[in-house]
This record gives C-alpha cells, structure tokens and sequence, in this order.
C-alpha cells in the first residue's frame, strides 16, 4: 500500500464521503474544473459531475450562506476557502448564523468549512494566516486542525459526518511534505480527541498543526541530552480534549503549550488558564508558551523565518523549564 | 383579477391578525415591560407577506424578515407560541433563546432570520440548491427591507442565485425609511428593481399596500421559478407606519408621510375590495374583526400562563452532541451546579 501525502489523504476523504452519501456536496471557488488552488478537488467533477461539485463566484459569505441553507434543508456541503485567510469575509454568516442556529431554534447546520492555513510558503500576509481563534471563540462551532495524514483523513470524515458546523484547517506545508500508509478500510478520527504523538515523562509539549512536528523534531534533539519530552497533538480545538491535557501535565509537571497563531488570545492562553485551574498543584515549573509574535504574518524569507516558532526554539525553552 | 372571494377572505384574515397581535405587542406588552428587549411591527406592510406566502406549498421554504410576522402564521406558526416567544417564555419557538421575530422551524419550511439583515439571502440560494439536487420543483421566498439592499451579503446572494438559477423569489419590503435613514441615502438608484439588472434577473415594482397586486407578482416569479427559469426580485413599494422599533418615535418621519399613506392602508383596502365585491358585508367584517380580537385574547392568556426557561437551560443546545455538563466542563466548571 502506497504511502499518501496529506494532502491526498483530505481528497480521499472528501472523496469516499461523497460515494458512501449522496447527500455530501462540495462547492467553492475553483474546485470543479480546476480541482481547487491546491488540487484537493482533483478528479471530483469529473466523478461526481457538476451539481455535486459547484464552481462559485468569488463570494465566501454567499458560499457560506449557500451551505447554510442547504444544510437546513439536511444535505451536508464541504465549502473549500481557497484559502483559510479569505474565512474573514464570511465571518458573520459562520459565526452569527451557522453557529447559532441550532442554540437559537434547534436546526442542525452539518458543514464543513475548510481550507488551506499557515504559514512557511512564503504566502504573506493574506496566504499564511492561523485563523482558529476567531472561532474557537464562538460558541456552537468546532474547529480541527490535523497535522498527519491519518488525522487528516479520519477528521476530515468525522466532520462531514458531524451534525454541527465544523471549521476544518489544513496546514497548507504539511500538503505535499509528510506521508503515511493508511488504512484500506473506512476509519474515522473523532472529534475532540487529542492524541500522543510521542511519549515522554519530563515535560509536555502541547501543540497542533505543523508545529506537532516542529516539537517532533525537537523532542528528538532534546532526547539526545536525557530530556524526554512528550507531545500532545490537539488535533480539535472545539471541543477540547481537557482530559488528555491535564493527563499530560499532571505526568510530566511541566508544559510548554506551542502553536503558530500569534501569541496574545491564542490557544496557548486558554490552555495555561485550564492547567492552572485544575492542574496548579502538579506544577513543578512555569508554564511557557512558545508562539508566532503578535505581527501580520510577513513576506520576505527572513521575516517570516522569524515570525514561525521552531524546533530551535522549543529545544532553546525546554532545556530552560526541564533545568527550572 | 378575478380573486376568489375565499382567498381574499384568508388574506385578510391573516393580515388582520398580524396587525391585532402586534398592537397587542407593541401598543400594549411592551409599555406595560412585559414584553423587553427589541419590538418591531410591520404596522401598514402587512400585504407584502401574506400576499406572497399565502400560494405556497408546504415543501416551499420561507426566509421572513423582522416584519413578516403573516408570514409566520401563515407557516404554521401559532399566536399563543409567537407571543410566548415575545414575552420570552419556554413554550416560544425559541425557547427563551431569542426573542421577537427571530424564530424558525425547519419542519415548518421556515428559516429563522439574523439581525443582521440579508444573511438569508445567500442562505436562500442554497436551500433552492438543495430542491435543485434533489429534483423537486419548489420554491424559497426571501424576505428583506430596503436598507437590506446595501449589504454585500444581498449582493453576493443575488448574484450567486442568478449563477445558479435557484428557484428563489427575492421580495423586499421597501418601507422607505431603514431606521432613521430615508431612502435617497441609502441608494442612488431610482427603485429595488433597478438593482435585478445588474445580476440577470427579472425585477418587478408593485404597490406594497395591494395585496393583489403582490399575490400577482409573486404568482408570476413563483411559476418562473417551479419552471427552473431561476431567480426574481420583486420590490413591494409600502411605508413603515410606526418607528423602527417600538422605543423609537419616528419623529424624523415627516408627519403628512404618515398621513398620506395612513389612507393607503392594505387592510382598509382589502375590505372596501370585499365589499365592493359583494364578497363579505360589513356584519362579516365586523364579526371577523371581533373573532380575531378573541383569538388573540385566547393566545395572549396562554402565552402570558406559560412558564420561563429554568436558567440552565442556557447551557443546553449549543451543540447536538454535547450536555448540559460539557459545556459547564469546557467554561472551567467555576460554578458546582448545586451553587446555582
């Protein structure tokens, strides 16, 4: 069985989804004839022909609007973003209409609204955006973020099967780089569930997206000076794995909390306040939060090298909390 | 046209109850503080829904706006559960979730609006998506004002429809005031209808005050639609007879605006239409009108007996899988719930 890249493993997905209902649709702009700015859709007009693959105007709160209804109506569409930065101009129809229906008048709203984010492609400041938080702040949401092939599939599944709106972010420099053998049979990876990534008992290293293998890399460099580092991979955002995190922090007393979004109302504050709450008696050392600044995301290789966390950092931070 | 009598008689017996129920509401409920938070009537727009939601069929879906409330009964939609909604009672659609005209069912084919105005355009394009992918040949009607019309949501959605030839028939309450603003500063064109040019689809002007002429209009782009023929817009020219909402005195409003169309009103017209027809009587009416101020009586004292949301259920409903404990969990759990 061949190995697939992230980014196939999301078009295998959507792919088996639309076989197995008929009610699951995609639509966004230039999916169909094009099969999407990152090729996600490849094939699927083709396959499933054009009213289940619909090529939109270049209007996201009216393809969002558009998915909305026809949720109401019981079908399951997957609205593509072409990229997870343009999610800003359907901020309102996701956040005060598919978010509130069902708290407002009980009408399920089963989308997916998915798209490339991240940065490290020398995207700029309107290719490289971490949107999440935004709607990790709104109720009636969930938010995935996998950073592996299998996660990707599974989640990616799971959503589209999800009664509740789903906001599904892809890390655009994990498409085409990492690969994985998968499962022939249908798997699923749940919602809300965080996973272990790599075991270690002297500190935590809690992350999601390519940052999971950012603290990979430097869980391996740190292992060489007798520091073991676990890493916690979130994948979900809403709803949060608490369990799984206190688990961790409790085991190992020490936490660094990574991600790529910016630093002041990122996950990694929501994060240190839950282990504070309920896990402050466990703690042998600060909590550190490893993070992009709080700038745009830049342009020019230099810069955007040093906006983006990594593994030479959290080596640099873990050596710090593991001596404290 | 030649209407039948009974139709018109079901016209004016829906108008009339929308605008007995939101005197009730705003006249009465709200200045006694019983019912809080926002009210907005359609006072003197009532022809405008009834006269389109009337000839739908029960598959049909309906995207009402906060001055539709015939819409509403049309649907289904009870006067005892409309103003257990208002008064914020557990027995409201919304169940104490939200209040006013911010209801839906989707068993009822009707789709609960957002305050901010023209969301459900682009919404309503895709419920005409999904009778497209399954082959049915119904139809959505959406609702909205004119200062709707400025939004980019509006935009995005008739264009989309039109791309997509949803059987969707646009109608717009055009009460010339959105607010406080007047109609020559929220457009530069002469009417709604000019608007539909610009995205390939028919746009009609009709009096908003005529009921036949708007169950005219939207007969025609209703058939347009069932045909597969796509999207319309009709705009229904009336006036906003009250503030835009029930704090709001309206005294931006010139007062001989108010007089002038005071005599257009639909529901006056409606009868002297009835009784030029010999369809009804003056005893008729009046027995019409005494048996709607019953109903509402009825629907009044049940809504008003009816209970309140326990508090906690504010923490149930948020997602379909999830607990009232989990979201208690994720808040960090700060309260035991013995403590509440």
């Amino acid at each position: 069985m061949a190995a697939v890249t992230y980014l196939e493993a999301i078009r295998q997905g959507i792919w088996e989804e639309m076989e197995r209902d008929p009610e699951v649709f995609i639509l966004g702009e230039d999916i169909g004839v094009y099969g999407g700015a990152f090729r996600v859709t490849a094939g699927m007009l083709e396959h499933f022909g054009e009213r289940r693959v619909i090529d939109t105007p270049i209007s996201e709160s009216a393809i969002v609007g558009a998915a909305i209804g026809a949720a109401l109506m019981g079908m399951r569409p997957i609205a593509e973003m072409q990229f997870a930065d343009f999610i800003s101009c359907a901020f309102d129809q996701i956040t005060n209409f598919a978010a509130k229906c069902r708290y407002r008048w009980g009408a399920g709203v089963p989308i997916v609204i998915r798209g490339p984010s991240g940065g490290g492609v020398h995207g700029g400041p309107f290719h490289s955006q971490n949107p999440e938080m935004y709607f990790v702040h709104t109720p009636g949401l969930k938010v995935v973020a996998p950073c592996t092939p299998y996660d990707a599939k599974g989640l990616i599944k799971s959503a589209i099967r999800d009664d509740d709106p789903v906001i599904y972010f892809e890390h655009k420099f994990l498409y085409r780089r990492i690969k994985e053998e998968l499962p022939v049979e249908d798997f699923l990876v749940p919602i809300g569930k965080a996973d272990i990534k790599r075991k270690g008992s002297d500190l935590s290293i809690i992350s999601y997206g390519a940052m999971v293998h950012q603290a990979l890399e430097a869980a391996s460099t740190l292992a060489q000076e007798e520091i073991s580092v676990k890493v916690v991979d979130l994948r979900t955002l809403v709803p949060m794995d608490k369990e799984c995190i206190l688990e961790s922090v409790k085991k190992t007393s020490k936490v660094i909390l990574l991600h790529e979004d910016t630093r002041t109302g990122g996950i990694g504050g929501e994060l240190a306040a839950i282990i504070s709450e309920e896990a402050f008696e466990y703690l042998d050392g600060p909590i550190m939060r490893i993070t992009a600044p709080d700038t745009p995301v830049p342009f020019s290789p230099p810069l955007e090298e040093f906006f983006l966390p990594k593994a030479s950092d959290i080596v640099r931070i873990a050596r710090q909390l593991a001596a404290y | 046209m030649n209407m039948g009598s009974q139709l018109m008689l079901d016209m004016l017996y829906y108008m009339s109850l929308a605008r007995e129920m939101e005197n009730r509401i705003e006249r009465k409920l709200y200045r006694q503080g019983k019912i809080l938070g926002g009210v907005y009537v359609g006072r003197g727009q009532e022809a405008i829904a009834v006269g389109s939601c009337i000839q739908l069929e029960p598959e049909d879906c309906v995207c009402p706006s906060h001055r539709d409330m015939g819409a509403y009964l049309i649907r289904g939609f009870s006067p005892h559960t409309i103003f257990a909604q208002y008064l914020g009672r557990k027995t409201g659609p919304a169940r104490g979730k939200d209040g006013n005209l911010h209801m839906g069912d989707m068993g009822k084919r009707t789709v609960a609006f957002v305050s901010m105005l023209a969301d459900t355009v682009p919404v309503a394009v895709g419920i005409g998506m999904a009778y497209k992918m399954r082959g049915q040949k119904n139809v959505v009607l959406c609702y909205f004002g004119e200062g709707s019309t400025s939004r980019g949501d509006w935009h995005e959605g008739l264009n989309m429809a039109s791309v997509q030839k949803v059987p969707v028939v646009y109608i717009c309450n055009n009460n010339q005031y959105a607010y406080s603003t007047p109609l020559d500063k929220q457009m530069a064109v002469a009417s709604v209808a000019d608007r539909a040019q610009a995205y390939g689809m028919p746009g009609v002007s009709v009096d908003g005050n005529d009921v036949i002429a708007i169950y005219e209009a939207t007969r025609s782009a209703i058939a347009r639609a069932r045909a597969g023929e796509g999207p319309s817009l009709i705009e229904c020219r009336t006036f906003r007879m009250t503030g835009h909402s029930a704090h709001d005195d309206a005294s931006y409003v010139p007062k001989e605006q108010f007089e002038e169309w005071e005599k257009k009103d639909p529901l006056r017209r409606l009868e002297a239409r009835l009784l030029q027809d010999k369809a009804a009587s003056e005893e008729e009416l009046k027995q019409l009108g005494a048996r709607i101020s019953r109903e509402v009586d009825e629907a009044l004292a049940l809504a008003e007996a009816d209970p309140y949301p326990e508090p906690l259920e504010t923490l149930q409903g948020v997602y379909a899988d999830w607990t009232m404990e989990a979201p208690l969990a994720f808040a960090g759990q700060f309260f035991a719930q013995e403590d509440r």
